[in-house]
């Protein structure tokens, strides 16, 4: 093989490769990707039963009920509308009514079954998306809810 | 006084490294010796003014001095002493201070050890190295000054988040730092090779030892990291493909890439201007990972609070330097001339298949970060991108990886002879075969995937194994000869099956745990037991006790296998005094077999049960053992006489073509 072919099959081989990442990508990003939703979105009949999303907002005062066994009620409020959230597990250490919070699951029968409830390390923490879409709905944090604004690793 | 006194040398270190920006690259251009001699003493001044800076601010941690204000947000006097030294770098403004730190390090030791560069070159190096630390100084002293003083000073501190206060997270971000910014060397040899425009083969000799050094800590203090997020936040994963997560993971992908297309550079003179090319993303991917950790702009599980407006001045020293970075590469690439022609069937390129795949999976993963960044400033839609993306994209790139893997180390340079090396490698393939049968013998369940993955784990360990043997002609040449052999390899060689054997302990460790791992979430009360790996939980009650600086509320599990005691396990749930948080602390027993892990939830309501969660991940241990491994394997390679930092060049061509990888 000459120089010129040498170098024709590694880029050929690069560029195969890439293209396979690509093709894989297109096809994920179609499949896995979650969007975020704020409880006003849902109550406006945005989203349809039965898709995946996550759902962020404030865990509202005084909505956190234990069931049966190991399930857990809760509802996340961005102040202008209200969802019950139904969660089967062990609730993060820092779940606190009033504070932000991010969970993840499908709506079923008007209610959103979570099966994940995001954690977080930090009790100032709120996700950005969280904060951001309070934001945009003009909502004021009460008291409890806390933005970002002390530094911390 | 003492707290003045680092403020002092944090500022004087910023005016050195200034110094040490300018005059050496001055000097280099103009070819005055004397101004290119200012460059390594510049660069050991830096490091001792850095660490004066970061030794007054640990003396301010350890006093307790509660007048300076980064002291009283990020710790308190009932903390145990390791954790108030590690507070130092628990908190933003002292993490950058380690940062700067650590690449003062890293550039006073080509001061120290590079005696043997080319005079310009190494006045280039120290040059480019220097306006890294002029940034991130001029970061920390404007917008993060760690010796704020407060008046009137508080009596007491706010504390450590408690979640830090972990040996495990004691050293993370030391060793994870290492990493980041060994990287820097890279950087600045690649720089300075493309603005004096010529590169050889001893560059990529300087730069392999130091990005090899980079890349082990790197590694390990990934591994440290999930091995942290595993049994401290008991959620019982290790890795979740968070944002922070793959912001350490992108450069270890691109510094592993490095250290392979280096070698080619190092043996073969080719691949130049792509390692040059690798050497400055692999920086920029440790800045970007630096943005994103401190930005907090992505949401991440990892996050902490922080504040924006630091994170846009990270944003625009990542801009400069990897901007500028790739403009001069842009302009200058084509100075650099090219080396060795080779066959694709051979080591070179085995390099360049390992270099395309790592580099596109690097991307995937890049991708798949900034993509919810991208679409929500397109369109407002906010998404999050998760594992099922990672296993669709990463995954599936992974395997011809490690399907390639084994091949490569016994391919010769120039031109290889694949089939010869099928036959060496039929005891592996053999192998690989028996661990597909064995799994599915002892799996029940589990995705038919599962098998192939642990046995493509077990291809890579055998077939570095069969490397090794293969070199000593163990079988063929008898006992003592293969041993006389085994003395004789070098330490790289050593050390790359080390690395290579580790590399597939892992893949072993996460096909096993993901695929078969098992869990329970149930409501126990006193005396009733739940079963779980084999494993019988005999759930015996709660008890508060008393810690430190914490209270805790401490359960009690009986273990049994096989009616017989094994262990008791005592998850607690903590509550720290100061600040006043809870954290979750599991009850873990490890085995061969896999981990059993036990998790106290809440108390329920009405009849004193309490929430638990029982996983059992079989073989989980592996996945840190495995990097273990790697790391030592880059240790050993680095202990090779060759690679020796500020070892002479040798004296005589090697006797016999001993490939290094």
């Amino acid at each position: 093989m000459t120089r010129k072919q040498r170098r024709a099959v590694l880029i050929g081989s690069g560029v195969a490769v890439l293209s396979l990442a690509a093709i894989l990508m297109m096809f994920a990003f179609r499949d896995s990707i979650v969007f975020f939703h704020t409880p006003s979105d849902i109550t406006g009949g945005k989203i349809a039963e039965g898709t995946r999303f996550r759902l962020g907002g404030l865990v509202k005062d005084g909505s956190v009920r234990r069931g049966n066994g190991t399930m857990v009620d809760f509802a996340v409020t961005d102040t202008l509308a209200n969802v019950e959230v139904s969660y089967n597990g062990i609730l993060p250490d820092l779940f606190r009514e009033g504070q932000g919070v991010v969970t993840e699951g499908k709506m079923t029968g008007g209610k959103f079954l979570a099966d994940t409830v995001l954690a977080k390390h930090d009790e100032t923490y709120m996700p950005p998306e969280v904060a951001k879409a309070l934001k945009e709905k003009g909502v004021k944090l009460g008291a409890g809810a806390t933005m970002p604004a002390i530094s911390k690793p | 006084m003492i707290v003045e006194l680092g403020h002092f040398a944090l500022i004087l270190a910023l005016a050195v490294a200034l110094v040490q920006m300018v005059v050496p690259a001055w000097g280099a251009r103009t070819r005055d010796a004397q101004l290119m001699a200012v460059g390594s003493p510049a660069a050991v001044a830096q490091l001792a003014l850095m660490m004066l800076a970061f030794l007054a601010l640990t003396h301010a941690y350890v006093t307790s001095d509660f007048s300076v204000a980064n002291v009283v947000a990020n710790s308190h006097s009932t903390k145990p002493l390791i954790y108030r030294i590690s507070g130092v770098w628990g908190n933003h403004e002292g993490s950058m201070v380690l940062w700067v730190l650590i690449l003062a390090l890293f550039g006073a030791a080509v001061a120290v050890f590079g005696n043997n560069l080319p005079a310009t070159l190494k006045a280039n190096v120290l040059s480019v190295q220097s306006s890294i630390a002029v940034a991130f100084l001029l970061f920390i002293v404007m917008t993060s000054n760690p010796f704020e003083r407060l008046d009137p000073a508080p009596f007491e501190g706010q504390g450590l988040n408690p979640i830090l206060q972990d040996p495990a997270l004691a050293f993370h971000p030391p060793l994870l730092y290492t990493g980041y910014v060994g990287f820097s060397i890279a950087f600045s040899f690649a720089i300075a090779a493309l603005i004096e425009g010529r590169t050889d083969a001893a560059w990529a000799r300087w730069v392999r030892p130091w990005t090899l050094a980079a890349w082990m800590f790197l590694t390990l203090g990934i591994a440290m990291g999930s091995w942290w997020a595993y049994y401290e936040l008991g959620w019982g994963g290790w890795w979740f493909w968070d944002p922070v997560e793959n912001a350490s993971f992108m450069p270890w992908l691109a510094g592993t890439a490095l250290l392979h297309s280096a070698l080619v550079m190092e043996k073969r003179e080719a691949l130049k201007v792509w390692t040059i090319l690798l050497a400055i993303l692999t920086f920029s991917l440790s800045l970007l990972g630096t943005f994103l950790v401190r930005s907090g702009v992505l949401t991440s599980v990892h996050a902490f609070a922080v504040d924006p407006e630091r994170g846009v001045f990270v944003l625009a020293i990542m801009t400069l330097f990897t901007g500028g970075g790739l403009a001069l590469f842009a302009m200058r690439a084509e100075t650099l001339r090219q080396g060795g022609i080779f066959a694709p069937l051979s080591r070179e390129g085995a390099l360049v298949l390992n270099n395309i795949l790592l580099t596109t999976s690097c991307a995937t993963v890049l991708i798949g970060t900034l993509y919810p960044l991208l679409l929500e400033s397109l369109t407002g839609e906010k998404i999050s991108v998760g594992a099922p993306y990672y296993n669709m994209t990463f995954v599936p790139l992974m395997l011809p990886l490690l399907l390639a893997l084994p091949f490569g180390p016994f391919l010769s340079w120039k031109r290889g002879d694949i089939r010869g090396v099928a036959q060496r490698l039929t005891a592996a393939g053999v192998l690989a075969v028996v661990a597909i049968a064995i799994t599915l013998a002892l799996s029940e369940r589990g995705p038919w995937l599962a098998p192939f993955a642990i046995a493509l784990g077990v291809w890579v360990m055998a077939g570095a194994v069969s490397e090794l043997l293969f070199r000593i002609k163990a079988g063929s040449a008898g006992f003592e000869e293969s041993f006389r052999r085994l003395g004789n390899l070098p330490r790289s060689v050593i050390g790359t099956t080390l690395a290579h054997f580790g590399v597939g302990v892992m893949v072993v460790g996460i096909a096993a745990t993901t695929a078969y791992r098992s869990e329970k979430i149930l409501v126990m009360k006193p005396g009733e037991t739940a079963e779980i790996g084999g494993f019988a939980l005999t759930f015996k009650g709660v008890a508060p006790n008393k810690g430190p600086n914490y209270t805790e509320l401490v359960s009690v599990f009986d273990v049994t296998r096989g009616g017989a005691p094994v262990v008791t396990l005592e998850p607690a749930k903590r509550i720290y005094d100061a600040p006043p948080q809870p954290t979750t602390e599991a009850g873990i027993h490890g085995s061969w077999r896999g981990d059993l892990y036990a998790v106290l939830g809440d108390a329920q309501n009405e009849d004193g049960g309490y929430a638990v969660r029982l996983y059992f991940h079989p073989l989980v241990r592996l996945i840190w053992g495995g990097a273990l491994i790697m790391f030592i394997g880059g240790a050993v390679s680095l202990s090779d006489r060759r690679l020796r930092v500020g070892a002479p060049k040798r004296a005589a061509p090697k006797p016999l073509p001993v490939p290094a990888e």
